[in-house]
This record gives structure tokens, sequence and C-alpha cells, in this order.
């Protein structure tokens, strides 16, 4: 399989391979993502209106409760897509199956983009409502070690090592993600910590009314842009395996015809 | 809304959000972009 050279390409883009034809779709879009897509931004919408306009400030934090409507969802996201990534590295190891490794590499990407607005925001509610941006409480601490763990995989990942063993290093990682979740989520449990309880996941929620609806449509909104995101990131992790796929049967098709011609000579 | 306290860290936590989201979203979709020109159709299971 050769690449060709469209007439008035840019010198170093990437060019079309043979087999593109013009109405394939150009890029990791497709009918279900579109809809996704819209369903999301509508959400988003909702999510900015009764998070901003409709719910009521709190008592005890004021406005400053607004932060929660994007905070709360951004961590249990951050915690999915560490889920995704632990169980795919875990079906990795076991089937080696290259759409597992794909899977475990958008979770982990996806899941850090969460952590960084979940720290983003968390600092950002610290700062009135603790009078400091960050402290070196429970919570906080093993949020900031479940980031530095997902940056690691991720480095790890990008290592110019053999794909396999590439893959069973980042699949190995990948399996410490949910015991660091879990420490993440009892944290406040298991250590003093400034960092309120859990809001919802009791009998009695700390939360109702207008305030409950603006945070759960926080969850939807968020939702929606996670599985998007989750998406678009596997189909270009997929892309990309099948990059490196063809530039090694081309590597090898070049060295086999550089073997052919010295034995023909 | 009017009379909102604390709008600054409000402001920076939902701009910052969608901000960071925005801008990956469109990293993703144009690395994916990047990438498909260089696979044929068949293997791009989502067409």
């Amino acid at each position: 399989m050769t690449a060709t050279t469209q007439p008035g390409a840019v010198a170093g883009t990437p060019q079309p391979r043979s087999g593109d034809t013009a109405g394939a779709p150009a890029g990791t879009g497709s009918r279900g993502t579109r809809i996704v897509g819209l369903l999301a931004l509508a959400s988003i919408a909702l999510l900015v209106l009764y998070g901003l306009v409709i719910s009521p400030a709190d008592v005890e934090m004021d406005d400053a409760v607004r932060l929660m409507y994007v905070h709360v969802p951004s961590a249990t996201y951050l915690y999915v897509g560490c889920f995704v990534t632990t169980l795919a590295s875990g079906l990795w190891l076991w089937k080696r199956t290259a759409g597992w490794d794909a899977l475990a590499e958008a979770g982990a990407e996806v899941g850090l983009v969460f952590a960084v607005i979940t720290l983003g925001t968390g600092s950002l509610w610290g700062r009135p409502t603790w009078g400091t941006y960050w402290t070196w409480d429970a919570r906080l601490t093993s949020t900031a070690v479940l980031t530095a763990l997902l940056v690691g995989y991720l480095a790890l990942r990008r290592l110019d090592l053999d794909p396999d063993a590439r893959s069973a290093r980042a699949a190995v990682l990948g399996l410490l993600l949910v015991p660091n979740v879990v420490i993440v989520n009892r944290s406040v449990e298991w250590w003093r910590s400034l960092h309120q309880d859990s809001t919802l996941t009791r009998i009695d929620p700390t939360i109702e009314g207008d305030m409950l609806v603006a945070l759960m449509v926080g969850f939807l909104a968020l939702g929606l842009v996670f599985s998007w995101l989750m998406i678009h990131r596997f189909r270009v992790a997929w892309l990309s395996q099948q990059v490196d796929r063809i530039d090694l049967d081309e590597a090898l098709a070049e060295r086999r015809a550089e073997a052919e011609a010295e034995v023909a000579r | 809304m009017i009379a909102m306290t604390h709008v600054g860290y409000v402001a920076a936590a939902w701009l910052g959000t969608f901000g960071l989201i925005g801008g990956y979203a469109l990293a993703v979709v144009r690395r994916g972009r990047k990438l498909s020109r260089q696979v044929p159709p068949g293997e791009r299971r989502w067409s």
C-alpha cells in the first residue's frame, strides 16, 4: 500500500492512502456522535439556565454553590474514566485485543480532562469557602495523586517502545486506577477532612428542590459530553493503531523488496 | 443571578470548564481528521 500525493497538497501534511474515497467520512464523527453532540449542547444550555439563573443561592455557601453543579459531576466522570481504563486494561491483558487498548487510552485521557476540571473548580470553590485555593487535605491530595497517575499513564503510552510491550506496561498501570479512585472516594471517611461528605449517596441527601435539579442536569450534561468525547477519542486511538500498522506493513514491504533486489543482483 | 456573590469564582469555574472541554473536543476532532486521511475507509468501522 503506497501513499499518493494530491495535486496542490501542502508539503508535510498527511496524504490520503490508496483506497480513500471522496464519499468517506472525513474524521471520527458519525450520525450517532452528531446526535449525542446536539443533546450535549442542549443539556449544557439547560445547565446554564438551571445552574446560574433558576436555582437559588445556598444559605451557607451563597452563590459559590453554583460551582458544585460542574464540580461534582466532573469528579464523578473522572471516576468513570478511571473505571473504563482499569476494566479495558484488564480485558486487554486477558484478550490482547486492540480495541480494549484503544478504550483504555481513551478513558485515561478523557478522565484526565475531568480531573483537571475537578481540581480547578474545587480550588475555586475552596477560596471563598475555606479561605484557600489549596490545602493538603486527604480528598484534595488523593485526587492530585490520581491526576498524577493519569499523567504518568499517558506519558507511558507515548514511550517509543514495541507496541505490545507499551500496551502491557500501560495496562498494568491502568489496573491501579480504580483502587486509587476508591481511596479518593473514601478519603473523607477514612481521614479527618475539610472536604464535605457525600451529598447524594446517603439516605437523607443534603440537597433538594431546584438545587438538586441543577445538580442532576449537571450530571446529564457532563455525562453526554463525556460520552461524546469518549467515542471520538476511542476512534482516534483506533485510527492511530491502524496508521502504525499500515506504516509497519509498508516498511516491511520495502525491506522485502530491497532483499529480493539484492538476491536478484 | 443579578446580585450574585463570588461572581468571579463562579465565572472562572464555568468558563474554565467549558473552555477546556471545548478546546479538548476541537483537538480530538482535528486529530481524528488528520489520522483518518491516512487510513482506508474500510478501517473506519463507524463510516
